[in-house]
Parts: structure tokens; sequence; C-alpha cells
């Protein structure tokens, strides 16, 4: 690009730079004796821009006229079986983390946040990557998983694995429910009814206080149990604890081991369960409407009942995983469901590529490791994950796996 | 012979412009029938209306004794009509067999080997390019697996929107030629679509002219092709 064009483009970025800046970083409200003040940062905001107008000339005048930025990666041309082969990988890996030296208790219950994310990403990505159904609100059906489980156990002293069906049967019914009315809304109204109804519901939690406990959430959720034997160190009289049945050492580990393989479970139960799902007519149904739906319409798809079947479906496995959550918390409160969560699950299956299974796990790994991995960062969290997310989007706009796997190959039997 | 489909007097509007001005017309059982008209005179509005949408202002459409007039365009399939849209609508990123499958979605699972196995006999180029995405092949290829998907419902009645579309001359023939083998082989009843007024005249039992709005003629497809109004509007630029 020759000079003065790239002067012209870096007058410009730096002047949206200003712009920008002098509100975001040239103010800020300091706690002084007088009570609260503005403070200036003007010295912040030149070289914010100085920075911008610099890495835009520099840019500009590397870049050839016209030409992208030619920074998207392509994938080198894997094996046809590769993708097969580092998912084995991965979940064997998963499978023995808990006995390598990794295994301490930190990354054990960091593992289990990941899995979670992992069987939302699974989930919403039924809804989202398969479906195409745009959802912001899939937080709600987290949401509601989560209380009912935490409501029956405390109230009625039922067990996890009697309420692990009830708390996906009732999520998988408020997804029907909203999705009666909402469904024949498309694209961007689709979004911000979904997101309108995921802020409903977190409100009402925090408002009908005789039902849900208000801001001040639920407490004392009673932990899992293994199939009836507790984890704990002494065990009231009558009950075998899990350590005794085994004849093992008593260890807080114990528990937190056995709900990484909880989780496990009910995550592979997700990824097999879409992967069946995707060979029969109805999972078929799923990415055909999301390719083309009066084409459907022509060959006797039924529209409306196709999508609340994903969403349903999609609801479902949310309120298994809020169940898991409120278990493994034992302290629930709608703080853990706002919009943010639901934001940062559609990222990850947007991230991971669109009803790439794979690519969900990756990117949940991604999202919930990178601002892990930066604790020591803290302040600076944010600005490294937006710049991330910028990054991939310029590298990987299509997400990290886009490949799109056939739900039947060569050789298979039609 | 009694009329499988009868359209009687249907007006359809889209907003204050009247795009069907009360069109008449019948498809025998096991009739080709094809519908010739310019750019614009309402063919595909014609036979989107008999799907329901838009949903037809004054009329009555009749299918097998029955008033579909209003029907959904998802509900049509289970009554035997299948179409392949304007503009094939395949799914493009799906592998042809699946595309087919879609076809199936509300057919018996026990026909659907069997069903493929005749659309590969009859399309003998999806049969190649069985597991590739759809969206890859070839406009032509692309056509046969759109009919091909509409004929995997099992229809009575076949509704084509202009399979000829951006295709080149030779495939051209070729799609008609199948169109015939369908009618005759499989008994399916055609109703078609053409703005290719000469292949669509020669394949078809009987035809009807199409202008703004208003059936003009009909008559036999030989008696159309040789009417010199008819060779002067439609026939003009050579077999196309």
């Amino acid at each position: 690009m020759p000079f003065p064009q790239a002067l012209r483009e870096a007058l410009m970025a730096a002047f949206v730079a200003l712009m920008l800046a002098i509100p975001l970083i040239g103010f800020r409200l300091a706690d002084t004796m007088q009570g609260l003040a503005i403070e200036t940062r003007f010295d912040w905001v030149a070289w914010g821009v100085s920075a911008v107008f610099v890495g835009r000339l520099v840019l500009g005048l590397l870049r050839g006229r016209g030409r992208p930025l030619g920074l998207a990666i392509k994938m080198p041309a894997l094996p046809p079986n590769a993708s097969t082969m580092f998912a084995l990988v991965l979940g064997v890996f998963a499978l023995v983390l808990p006995f390598t030296p990794l295994g301490d208790r930190y990354t054990v219950e960091l593992a289990i946040t990941v899995l979670i994310y992992v069987m939302l990403g699974w989930g919403l990505n039924i809804v989202v990557g398969l479906a195409g159904l745009l959802d912001l609100g899939y937080v709600a059906f987290y949401a509601v998983g989560a209380y009912s489980y935490a409501l029956f156990a405390i109230n009625f002293g039922w067990s996890f694995w009697l309420c692990l069906p009830i708390a996906g049967v009732l999520a998988a019914m408020f997804g029907v429910m909203l999705g009666f009315p909402v469904l024949r809304l498309r694209g961007d109204y689709l979004a911000i009814v979904t997101l309108g109804f995921g802020e409903m519901i977190r409100v009402i939690l925090l408002n009908w206080k005789e039902f849900s406990g208000g801001s001040a959430g639920l407490t004392s959720i009673p932990r899992p149990s293994f199939f009836g034997f507790p984890f704990t160190a002494n065990p009231e009289p009558g009950q075998t604890a899990f350590h005794e049945l085994f004849g093992l050492e008593f260890s807080p580990l114990q528990r937190i081991i056995f709900l990484y393989y909880l989780i496990f479970a009910l995550a592979l139960l997700t990824n097999f369960f879409t992967l069946r799902m995707r060979k029969l007519p109805i999972g078929r149904a799923w990415e055909a409407l999301r390719e083309d739906e009066i084409a459907c319409r022509a060959l006797g798809i039924n529209p409306t009942n196709v999508k609340l079947s994903a969403f349903a479906l999609g609801a479902m496995f949310g309120g298994f995983a809020g169940a898991f959550f409120a278990t493994r918390q034992g302290f629930i409160s709608p703080e853990s469901f706002n919009f943010i969560e639901s934001a940062v699950i559609l990222a990850i299956v947007v991230l991971g590529g669109m009803g790439s299974q794979l690519g969900v796990v990756i990117a949940a790994a991604f999202l919930i490791l990178i601002p892990e991995l930066l604790r020591d960062f803290s302040q600076y969290r944010m600005i490294m994950f937006g710049f991330a997310m910028v990054l991939i989007m310029l590298w990987r706009p299509q997400g990290l796996v886009a490949h799109r796997e056939p739900s039947i190959r060569l050789g298979a039997k039609a | 012979m009694t009329a499988l489909l009868s359209i009687e007097r249907v007006k359809a509007r889209y907003g204050p412009v009247e795009a069907l001005r009360g069109v008449s017309l019948t498809v025998d059982e096991g009739e080709i029938v094809a519908l010739i008209g310019a750019n614009g005179a309402g063919k595909s509005t014609l036979l989107m209306t008999i799907c329901g949408a838009p949903k037809a202002a004054e009329g009555r459409i009749v299918y097998a004794g029955q008033d579909i007039t209003g029907t959904d365009l998802h509900d049509m399939v289970k009554l035997g009509i299948a179409q392949s849209p304007e503009g094939r609508r395949i799914f493009p990123r799906m592998t042809v067999l699946e595309n087919l499958q879609m076809g199936a979605y509300l057919g018996d699972e026990r026909n659907l080997s069997g069903d493929l196995e005749r659309m590969f006999a009859l399309f003998p180029r999806l049969a190649e390019r069985k597991y590739q995405r759809a969206g890859t092949m070839s406009g032509g290829e692309q056509q046969m697996l759109a009919i091909g998907r509409a004929l995997m419902s099992r229809p009575r009645l076949l509704l084509l929107d202009e399979p000829s579309l951006g295709l080149a001359p030779l495939l051209v023939a070729q799609i008609f030629a199948t169109i015939r083998e369908i009618n005759r082989a499989q008994g399916v009843t055609v109703l078609l679509v053409e703005q290719n007024a000469y292949h669509a005249l020669r394949l078809a039992n009987r035809g009807y002219v199409l202008v703004n709005g208003e059936i003009r003629m009909s008559g036999t497809g030989q008696s159309l092709l040789d009417d010199p109004d008819i060779r002067k509007a439609y026939l003009a630029g050579g077999h196309g």
C-alpha cells in the first residue's frame, strides 16, 4: 500500500481509538477522602492512540494493495480418521486423568469444570450447531436443572439418581414451553426472545424468595453418594461409607474423583446420544432445517415439530448438567446463571465450529483453561480473553473444527 | 378419465399485485402436463399456490376428490404430492445419500433401501456420487438429486419447477428423458413448469400457456408446438 493511503488509514484508526479511549480509559472513578472523584488519565489515552496509529501504519505498509490480511490458517490435510484418533486419545486421557501424577485436587476440580462446559456445549450444539437455532438463553435450562435438583433434594430428600431424570424432563418441558411461541421466529428475533427468556428465569429465581431463596440462593444441597454409600469420614450409624465399602483410607479426593467420573459419563452420554440422533431421520431433519427450511417443508417435514424436538432435547442435557452443577457446588444462587454463562456456552459452540462434537471439547478446554491459567494477570483477563477471540476470528473464522462429518461413510451400510 | 388435480378459477395476490387472475386447469392421472409462459407470467406462483404458499385468495384446488385449498406446504407429502422446488434447494452440506434419505422422511423405513436402489438406477450419476457433498456437484447433478429426493416420498403427483434452469442443452435432454421414464415406468403424474417450451411441450401430453396470470391457450403438447403464435412467442430462439 502506498504511504499516503496507509497514513490515511492509520489516522482513521487512531481517531476511532481516540473516541473510544477518552471515555473508556481517559476517566476513572477514584475513592478519595472527599468521596468519589473523577481522575483523568490522558497520558494513557495518548499512549494507546499512538500504539494504534503506529500499528495500523506498519500493517498498512506491509500489506499489498487491496489484499486481505492473509492470516487465515488452512488446516493441514489430515488423514480421514485423524479426528477419531484424536478423540480417542483425548477420551483415554480423560479416563485415566485422576490416577496420573497430574490428578491432584486442583486439576481434577478444574477438569470437572471443563467437562461441565463440554456437556453444556454438546447440549447447545444440538440447538445451535445442528438445528441452526440461535439460542442466547441456554443458561435458563441449566438453571432449571440445578434448581429442580436442589429443591427436590432439600425438600423431599430425593436422591441424585431420582432427581437427575426429573431435572432433565423439567428442563425439556421448559424448552417446549419456550419453543412453542417463539419457534416461528427466525435468526435475530429468535435470539432476542431466547435472551429475554434466559433473563426472565434468572429474575424470577432472584425475586421469588419463598420458592428459590432469592439472591441468598439455596444452601446445603445434598452431596451425591456412591449409589447409597456416602463419601464421609464418619458415616451415620447404620450407613456404610464409600471408603469402608472398598476398605480404603478415607480421603476427600474420593468424592471429587467420583464427581469427575459422573460428569465424564454424563458428557459422554450427551455425545453418544447426539451421534446416534444424527443417524436417525429426526437428527438429519435438524441439519436439513438449518440448511433450507423451505426445502424441508416441501419434503413433508413440519418445521415447528422438528425445531421443538431440538429445543427440548438440548434443554434436557442442559438440565442434566444443571443437576450435576448443583450437587457438586452444594450451593446455588441466581448469580451462577447470568447471561455471561449463556455467552460462554455459545462461544464454545461457535468456536468449536458449529456442529462439531470434537470442536466443542477443544473450545471448552480453551475457553475455561485460558482464564484459569491467566489467574496471575487477573486484571487483564478480559483483555486477553478478547484478544484471543479476535485472533481466532482472524485465523479460523469458521471455527476450530469446521468439517462436517457425514452421518454415513463409504463402506458403511446405507 | 377423472382429474387427479383440478384448479378452479384460482386467484393469488402479492399485496396489491394480482399474480394469478382466475386460473383453471386439470391434470389427469398418469399424464404429464406442461405449463409454459414467459418470465413473470405466474407459472411458479401457480405451483406454489397449489402447495399453499401463498394461499389462494379465491377459487378451489381439488386433489383426488379432496379440497386442498390452503393446506400447509408440509402436509402435501402426506397426500402424495411431491415437489422439486424452484432453484433445486438441495441441502448443500449434506451428502447425496443423506439428501435422498431426507426425501423419505415420512416414508416407511422398510422401503428405504429399495427406493434408494431405484433412484440410483434412474440416476446412475448419483450412485457414483453417493458420499459426495451435494453442494459440490454440477447443476445438472443437483437437479437430478432434487428430482430423486422428491421421488423418494413415493408420490402420486410430482410438481417440477423449471427442471431445465441453468443446464447445458445435453443435460436438459437427459433430464427430460428421465422425467418421461418416471412417468411411464413408475406411473407418477407430472405437472411441469418450464420456460424451455420446446422440450416441455414435446414431453407433455398436454400443455397450458400462461400469460399475465391467465391461461391464454391450452391443448395437446403437439398442437401447441405447431401453433404459429406459440412458435413466434416462445420458440423463436430455436430449440434451446
